[in-house]
Order: C-alpha cells, then sequence, then structure tokens
C-alpha cells in the first residue's frame, strides 16, 4: 500500500542538491567554453611548410613589380603563382648562393617538377573569380586583398584546415570576423558582399561567383 | 554529495550550451559544407595557360566546320568557330559547341569489346586490340575461302576524303561491291545534278552572293548542309538577303525567312513546276543559257526520228490554276513568287528537306534545279556549282585476285547501279528488304558499320533492326555506344574526333572547293584506334594482293602523302583552298550526252519509256495505311537544338530544348490547334501517335504555326543507347516512318507518314 511513497522517499534522500547539479552545469559550460576557443582553431589547423622559403623582397627589389611574375595572359585569365618555365627564365644557374636557390635548382629546375607552392588564398573550384575585373577593371591593389605580401623576407607558414584542406588565411586567423585580420583581409563570401555593397552598392548575384 | 545521472545531464547542457557560445558549431558547419564540395569524383577543371588548336569538327553528317579549340594542359575546355576558315567563318552550331561533352562523357565505347550476351543486351567482353582485328580479320578470310566476298558489305558516314577511300580500296581490294553511303537529303539533289549536268560531286550554293533563295522545304537555319555555313550566311549576320521559305511548317527558318509560303506538304515540285511555267509563259527565262547550252527544252527528235517532249511543253500542265489547287497557295502569290525569281540579279532555288532527313525523291529533286537552270545562275555568282570529288585520292590501282574480281561482278546488295536503279549510287533504305526478301542464308554475311548509325537513322527502325538480325557478323568502328553498335557482334571503337587526323574535302552546300583538316587536339582518352589503322591492319593479316594494296605503314602516314602537295598549308592554317577552282564556264560544263544542261535527262532510268516520267514531274507519294484509320499526316522537323544525325545530342544541347518539344521523358508533337479541337485534344494532353510502322506516346503540343491535318514531331529524339543521360527522352520519329523507293531511283520518296492519334 505504501510502496510508492515509500519510494518516493528514498529517491529523495538519494537526489542529488541544486547546487551540485549548478556545478556540473558550470564545469560543463566552461570546460566547452575553453575547449572551443583555444583547443578547437589548434585542433582544425595543421602546420604546414612551404617547399621552399621564397623572399618577395628580393624579387620586388630586382624586378619591381609584383606582375613581372604574377601576370595576366593575352587572352586575360591571370597566372597566379608562376609555374617553372617562368622561373627558369631566371633561375636556370644558380644567381646568387642562396641556400634556397640551391635547394629549387637541385630539385625542382634540374628535375624538371612544378613547386608545389601552398596558396594562401586558394578559393574552392565553385568559385570564379576575375582578377581582371578587379586589378585591371577597378585598379585595384594587389596589397588590398593579399596584404603586404610584396615585402615580405620569407614565406610564413601555411596553416591548412583538416576538413577542408584550404588555407586559414581565407577564414582569417581570428575564429571571430571581427577586427583588422592578419595577413589582408578575409575572403570568405560574406567579406567579398560586404566589399561589393560597400564600393557598388549591391552584393551582386550568385552566378556572378557561382558559375 | 551525490552524483547522479542528473548530474552528468546537467554537464552535458552546460557543455552544450557552452559550445554554442564557441566558434565550434559554426565554424564546422561552413567547413563541412566546403568539404561536401570536395568529392573526389566532383570534375575540378585544370587552371592555366589556354593554348588553342585549329581542327575541323566533323561530328554531325553534314561535317566540316572549321574549330579553334581552347585546351588547358592537354584537355579540351571550349569549341569556338574558326573565324577564317572558308566554310563556316567562325559560326559553328550547338551540337559543335557541346563535342567536348561527348569527348569527356560516358558514351564512349573505351576498348575493343566482345559480345558476350545475346545481340543487343548490352554484356560486353573487353578484348585486345590484336584480337579485335584477328577476329574481324578470320570472319573474312572465312568468307573470301567461301567464295562469299560479295556478302561482306561496308556502311559509311561519307563517301569522301581518305577514311572512305581506304574502307572502298579495301572492300575492292577483297572482292565487294558493297559500299554503301549512309542516307542523307542531298543523295537526290547529287543525282539531280548528275543526271542534268553529268557531273559528280558536291552541291555548292553560292547563298553569301545570292539575292533571291526560294527554299523548297530546306530548314536551312535548322541544321541543313553544313550548320554552321548557314548561319554565318543568315541575313541578320549582316547581310541583306531574299528567303522565301516553302514548308508547312513555320519552322525557325520560316520564321526568319522574308517570306513564308506554306504549301501542302509534299506538293514542293508542283509549286517548282507551277513557278516554271509563269517563268516561260511571260518569256523571262535566260534566253542566252535556254538557247545555246541546253537540252530537252524543246520538244526534240532523237536519231531514230522519235518525237519527244520537252520541257516547255510539259509545263503547259502546270498552269498556276492548277497548281493552286494542288498545293493550296493563292495563284497570285505563285505568279509574283515566279516574277520575283526570275526578275533577280541572282536568284537560286534549293531543296533538301530537314537537316539530316533522307526523304524526298529524284522527281523534286529535278523540278527544283529546272528552276536554277531557267534563270541561268548555274555555275555563276549566287547560283548553284558541282564541286567535285575531291582529285588527291589518285593511288595506284591495285592487283585483285580471282575470288575478288569475281565478287566485284556481284550485283548490289541495295541494287543502286544495278539494271533496276542505274543512276543511283547509294540505296542504304533498300537493305531490310534485300535482305528479307532473299531465301535461304542473308545476302549480306557480315556488315562493318563505319558511320551513319544506320539503326537510329534509317526510316522504319524497327523493320531495319530485324532485318539486322539476320545479318550473322556486324563489326561496328563507332566511337560511341550508338544504337547501331549496341546491336553488333564486335566493336572497334574509332577515336573521337578530337583525337585523331582525317581530312575533311568540301562539305555540302560549300561552292569552294577546300580541304579542311582534323587535327588530334587532345591525347586519345581511352584504348581507341584510327579507324584508318584498323583498315590497313585489318588488309595487312589478310595478307596477298589486299594487303599489297595498303602498303602504308599507318593512317597517318598515308594521309600525309595522299595530301603531300596540300600538307604544309594545311599544318599551318588549317585548310586549303584550291584557289584554281573556278567553275567552268557553260560551253565546258557539261558532260551530258548532249554535252548541255538537260532539261530531259537522257540518262534517267524511265522504265515506262514515257517523256513525262523522264522529265521532272509531281507525282504526289502513296503514303501507306488507310487514310481512314489514319486521317494524319506525320512530319518530322529539324530542330538546330536537337542533334538528327547519327550522333545524339549531348546533355548540355538537350537543355536547351524548349519544355514544349521535350519534358522530362515526355515528347511533344505540334498540332494545329483547329486539329486538336477536332480531335479532341487540348495543351500537354498524353497521346499515342500510331503509324504503319509503329506507335509512340507523346504528348500534345498546340501550335498555330502547323497546317491543319498535320502532326510535326522533332528529328533525333528518342536514343536508345549512346548513355543514360541521354537514352529515354522521347520518341524516334524514324521509327514511325515508312520507307517508299520512288520507280527508277529507288530513293526514298516518303517524306512524311499517315498516322493517328489516340487518347492515351
Amino acid at each position: 500500500m505504501s510502496t510508492q511513497s515509500d519510494n518516493q522517499t528514498a529517491s529523495a534522500v538519494n537526489r542529488s542538491s541544486g547546487w551540485v547539479i549548478f556545478v556540473f552545469f558550470l564545469i560543463g559550460l566552461i570546460a566547452s567554453m575553453i575547449t572551443g576557443w583555444t583547443a578547437f582553431p589548434k585542433l582544425l589547423y595543421s602546420t604546414k611548410e612551404q617547399p621552399i622559403d621564397f623572399s618577395h623582397k628580393v624579387h620586388i627589389e630586382q624586378l619591381g613589380d609584383c606582375r613581372a611574375c604574377h601576370f595576366f595572359r593575352d587572352d586575360g585569365s591571370f597566372s597566379g603563382a608562376p609555374s617553372l618555365d617562368e622561373c627558369k627564365d631566371c633561375h636556370m644557374y644558380p644567381m646568387t648562393g642562396n641556400p634556397n636557390e640551391q635547394k629549387f635548382i637541385e630539385e625542382y629546375i634540374e628535375k624538371d617538377k612544378e613547386v608545389p607552392w601552398l596558396n594562401y588564398a586558394e578559393q574552392p573550384p565553385c568559385v570564379f573569380f576575375s582578377h581582371a575585373a578587379h586589378v585591371k577593371g577597378s585598379d585595384m591593389q594587389c596589397e588590398t586583398c593579399h596584404g603586404d605580401m610584396g615585402h615580405s623576407d620569407s614565406l610564413r607558414e601555411y596553416q591548412e584546415n583538416r576538413i577542408t584542406g584550404y588555407s586559414r588565411d581565407i577564414w582569417g586567423y581570428s575564429m571571430l570576423p571581427i577586427g583588422e585580420a592578419e595577413h589582408g583581409p578575409r575572403q570568405k563570401m560574406n567579406d567579398c558582399a560586404a566589399c561589393h555593397l560597400k564600393k557598388t552598392g549591391s552584393k551582386g548575384d550568385c552566378f556572378q561567383c557561382h558559375k | 554529495m551525490k552524483i547522479d545521472r542528473r548530474c552528468f545531464l546537467s554537464f552535458v547542457i552546460g557543455g552544450a550550451l557552452g559550445t554554442a557560445l564557441t566558434p565550434v558549431p559554426w565554424k564546422l558547419t561552413d567547413d563541412i559544407a566546403i568539404w561536401t564540395q570536395n568529392w573526389p569524383w566532383t570534375p575540378v577543371p585544370e587552371e592555366g595557360p589556354s593554348i588553342y588548336k585549329k581542327s575541323v569538327c566533323t561530328i554531325c553528317s553534314g561535317g566540316g566546320c572549321g574549330i579553334n579549340v581552347r585546351t588547358i594542359k592537354g584537355q579540351a575546355k571550349k569549341i569556338e568557330g574558326q573565324p577564317d576558315y572558308p566554310v563556316n567563318r567562325g559560326s559553328i552550331c550547338p551540337l559543335g559547341i557541346s563535342a567536348t561533352q561527348h569527348l569527356y562523357g560516358p558514351s564512349r565505347i573505351q576498348s575493343p569489346l566482345k559480345r558476350a550476351g545475346k545481340r543487343g543486351e548490352g554484356r560486353w567482353e573487353k578484348i585486345s586490340w590484336d584480337e579485335a582485328i584477328s577476329t574481324v580479320s578470320e570472319k573474312l578470310s572465312a568468307l573470301r575461302n567461301q567464295k562469299k566476298p560479295h556478302t561482306v558489305t561496308c556502311i559509311a558516314g561519307s563517301d569522301r576524303g581518305t577514311v572512305a577511300y581506304l574502307l572502298e580500296r579495301f572492300l575492292t581490294a577483297y572482292g565487294s561491291p558493297n559500299f554503301i553511303r549512309a542516307l542523307s537529303s542531298f543523295d537526290a539533289y547529287e543525282l539531280a545534278f548528275s543526271l542534268t549536268q553529268g557531273q559528280q560531286g558536291t552541291l555548292g550554293y553560292d547563298l553569301a552572293n545570292s539575292d533571291f533563295i526560294v527554299s523548297f522545304g530546306a530548314e536551312l537555319m535548322d541544321g541543313w548542309g553544313t550548320a554552321g555555313q548557314m548561319f554565318s550566311l543568315y541575313p541578320g549576320n549582316g547581310k541583306k538577303s531574299n528567303l522565301v521559305q516553302v514548308e508547312p511548317r513555320l519552322s525557325d527558318t520560316a520564321a526568319m525567312a522574308n517570306q513564308w509560303i506554306a504549301a501542302k506538304p509534299g506538293t514542293e515540285s508542283a509549286l517548282a513546276l507551277g513557278i516554271a511555267h509563269v517563268i516561260v509563259r511571260d518569256n523571262l527565262y535566260n534566253k542566252n543559257f535556254i538557247n545555246n547550252h541546253c537540252f530537252g527544252f524543246e520538244d526534240w527528235e532523237d536519231k531514230n526520228g522519235k518525237a519527244h517532249q520537252g520541257y516547255r511543253s510539259l509545263l503547259r500542265q502546270y498552269p498556276p490554276a492548277k497548281v493552286a489547287e494542288t498545293t493550296g497557295i493563292d495563284k497570285g502569290t505563285i505568279e509574283s513568287l515566279a516574277r520575283g525569281f526570275a526578275r533577280a540579279k541572282r536568284p537560286v532555288a534549293i531543296g533538301g528537306r530537314g537537316g539530316h532527313l533522307a526523304s524526298g525523291g529524284l522527281d523534286e529533286a529535278l523540278a527544283v534545279q529546272a528552276l536554277n537552270a531557267l534563270v541561268g545562275n548555274i555555275n555563276q555568282p549566287g547560283g548553284v556549282v558541282v564541286v567535285p570529288e575531291p582529285d588527291y585520292l589518285s593511288w595506284s590501282e591495285m592487283k585483285t585476285d580471282k575470288t575478288a574480281s569475281e565478287g566485284l561482278r556481284q550485283p548490289r546488295i541495295d541494287e543502286a547501279g544495278t539494271d533496276k536503279f542505274p543512276n543511283t549510287r547509294f540505296l542504304l533504305n533498300r537493305i531490310p528488304e534485300a535482305i528479307n526478301r532473299a531465301k535461304g542464308e542473308s545476302p549480306i554475311q557480315a556488315l562493318l558499320v563505319t558511320g551513319g548509325n544506320p539503326l537510329y537513322t534509317m526510316p522504319n527502325t524497327e523493320a531495319a533492326k530485324k532485318a539486322f538480325d539476320k545479318i550473322p557478323f556486324i563489326a561496328s568502328f563507332s566511337t560511341y555506344m550508338d544504337e547501331t553498335a549496341q546491336h553488333a557482334d564486335i566493336l572497334l571503337p574509332n577515336h573521337h574526333f578530337l583525337e585523331r587526323y582525317e581530312d575533311v574535302p568540301t562539305p555540302a552546300g560549300t561552292p569552294t572547293r577546300v580541304i579542311g583538316l582534323t587535327r588530334p587536339v587532345v591525347k586519345p582518352r581511352f584504348d581507341t584506334l584510327h579507324i584508318g589503322d584498323v583498315i590497313i591492319r585489318i588488309a595487312g593479316s589478310l595478307g596477298g594482293f589486299i594487303g599489297q594494296a595498303f602498303p602504308w605503314k599507318n593512317y597517318q602516314e598515308f594521309l600525309k602523302q595522299t595530301l603531300s602537295k596540300q600538307w604544309e598549308t594545311l599544318e599551318k592554317q588549317g585548310y586549303w583552298v584550291d584557289s584554281e577552282f573556278i567553275p567552268p564556264r557553260w560551253a565546258r560544263a557539261f558532260n551530258t550526252p548532249s554535252g548541255k544542261y538537260e532539261f530531259y535527262p537522257q540518262e534517267r532510268n524511265n522504265p515506262s519509256g514515257k517523256d513525262t516520267d523522264a522529265l521532272p514531274g509531281f507525282r504526289p507519294a502513296d503514303l501507306p495505311g488507310n487514310p481512314d484509320k489514319m486521317p494524319l499526316t506525320l512530319l518530322p522537323y529539324s530542330s538546330i537544338r536537337i542533334a538528327g544525325g547519327a550522333v545524339a545530342n549531348p546533355p548540355f544541347m538537350t537543355k536547351t530544348v524548349d519544355a514544349d518539344v521535350i519534358r522530362n521523358n515526355d515528347i511533344f508533337v505540334e498540332l494545329n490547334p483547329g486539329t486538336a479541337k477536332k480531335l479532341g485534344f487540348s495543351e500537354g494532353d498524353a497521346a499515342i501517335l500510331k503509324t504503319p510502322a509503329g506507335e509512340a506516346r507523346v504528348r500534345i503540343h498546340l501550335f498555330e504555326g502547323l497546317m491543319p491535318g498535320l502532326v510535326a514531331m522533332p528529328t533525333g529524339l528518342g536514343r536508345n543507347a549512346f548513355s543514360s543521360y541521354i537514352a529515354g527522352k522521347g520518341a524516334n520519329v524514324n521509327a514511325l516512318l515508312a520507307d517508299i523507293a520512288e520507280p527508277g531511283s529507288g530513293l526514298n520518296k516518303a517524306w512524311a507518314s499517315r498516322a493517328s492519334l489516340v487518347k492515351a
């Protein structure tokens, strides 16, 4: 007859008190926040070294302009990172005695192998981007999007997103899209749209970039 | 302190809330979205510098537009027209543009295959090229040993150029007269030119310089001839012309024309004769040409003193009032059209239905061609010209052994060139009947199909397929798994045209003499082999005189030697124009028995002996079927957005087709709203279209641009091969059409079929 109320009494006695539950809540909350803000970004990205340490500064001093190596082809398409043939124009034989140059000639020029540069600004293939429209059409400077790459003496480490395989530069080094990004502006879709809205008054249409 | 389930839940809730306050969920969602686009099977185009390579497109049966192919790192990206190419001047058709999709798409045959299951079952066994070539050679060798070389037949897409030459040479050395060109709307017109002018060659129409074009059902902008060339000529491209389109349906060509004349279908030759009547009656014809360079215009007497009727007196049977009744066109329209045509400076009459259809007999072609003769615009600027066969194929004659000589003496299986149809060169449409008629074994013991995809393009396709089933051995050389390849026993896939060398002589419709060079733009993707190389290897393994007839190491060497004079130019600019080719003057132009243009073609096969049967005439085809049960007429039409020939639409091109032509897998047939109302149909209704040849499930589209009583259906749909992206869309109109042999020529004069529509 009294089985049910007995059980209730027993469970009340065995039950943990309110503050214990709250402590557990706080532990969960704080631990997850610490993990999410500090450990997660470290876990998400792997760090890679560029195959050759390259000095943009030296090359700019010698050649004077970004476009000496990053040029527009005759059909208006952009060449991106120079191919081995373009490097060969100058570096068929050692010019400086720099160990990086030595390595470049031995490992790539002599073996006729393209350098697998890691591209900090690589976008997924579903994104259409025209350098000509921005650089030629709107007179934009390289630095506006790529930061002060031209004066760097050495290539910084490349952080690769383990899930997507793209560079950390695209999202930005900070997890939150606030403040100035370290290496030129962030390059997510919303960043493109924000700039377009500011400069042209419209974010643009889907098919302008996703053809 | 007691730790229990509730503490754990609380920990989890705290953790979840905390996680939500970190970038983890938002960043992960974004990254996973990008990750899903990185599947290894998602094709990612190569990036890099573009390299343009010149070649010539041969994907359609008219084949021969100069192209510039943009490639990146050895991949073909985009096909563009070559602006200086003398045929198409930079214009190109949708099939040519989307040919890259066929190059990389799943319709390709990737290696030689041997049939593993039943015919048409689609089960194949991969074999090596050595095995494939020895299988064919052994079969052919066995037939020769049985003294049956003439039972080997070859169906080719073209009879011109080096590949066709190699095939014909092979058959001759082997001992078979049965080289057959695939059906084309030019069959009848080429025959008409050869009978009236005594010249064999392709037809050239100088439309660029013509100021008055009358087109008798030729759908010039819908794929007729070489589509790229027609685009480059269209008046919209900056040139003012005067195109009059005679057609029962408002096609795209008719819509672009200056005048659209909807004659009753099948009465085109009556209209042509009616126009001629007015021109002759009003003395508007070219007196110089008619009086000095024509034969059979007036009544004449032969060597034996027998009187014959001439063209002038024939025309008395076609007064405008009577023609108006026959064609359904107002008498005044006929009169003014005739006067407009005759008074124009450079008028031209042009025919050949559709882009790819092989219908229309010799009578119609002769009637249309006679108009060009009346105004004397033969071999004139803005007129018509016969471009002679290429003369670079002049290899020494070969030796043939006894077996081959005996085989070559046998009559052709299609009866072309025999006593029955002595004028006609090829009659693929007669093949099914020839097989069915034969008692005992099939007159074709081995069939080599190198082009034309006959099991899709032939009229009454199902009957053709049944006849082909009686052929014990079918080898296909197709690049794609087309309808014919699907029914073959062994497949020896040719390279895609973007992967191979080939010469392209003057395509149909072009008035200049030109050779184009198809060149490999990309490396062969699969284990395919150039058909020229395969023939040379088969000949080599058969040995004897056959092997000796093919002394070349490979096709490329043969091609280079054949075109040694032009090779340098061809390599450099991709084409060679014969600057010495000027259409001969009238006095030297005609190789007929009379040495003149023959309105009365003396060489025309005329079993009845009646003059009216030698002269052009209006003899309507008696379409099969009971008109009471099948009161409608099924009219096939061409569309530039649907490839109607041997090669199917790639999916990119199908995307351009309107939803009232094909929607999902349903094909729409057009019906005049009045006819539809009478039959109780409204827009989008499902129906069964029946003809004596077969039936198809269709939907109805109401179209005021179609004459009442007709059902119009596009060609090129209803494929059942290639790939799952191409097959199963709509129905094949060829399967619903019949073949009616024109007496004397054997050409198919069934331009349509009787039909009925019932609700489905």
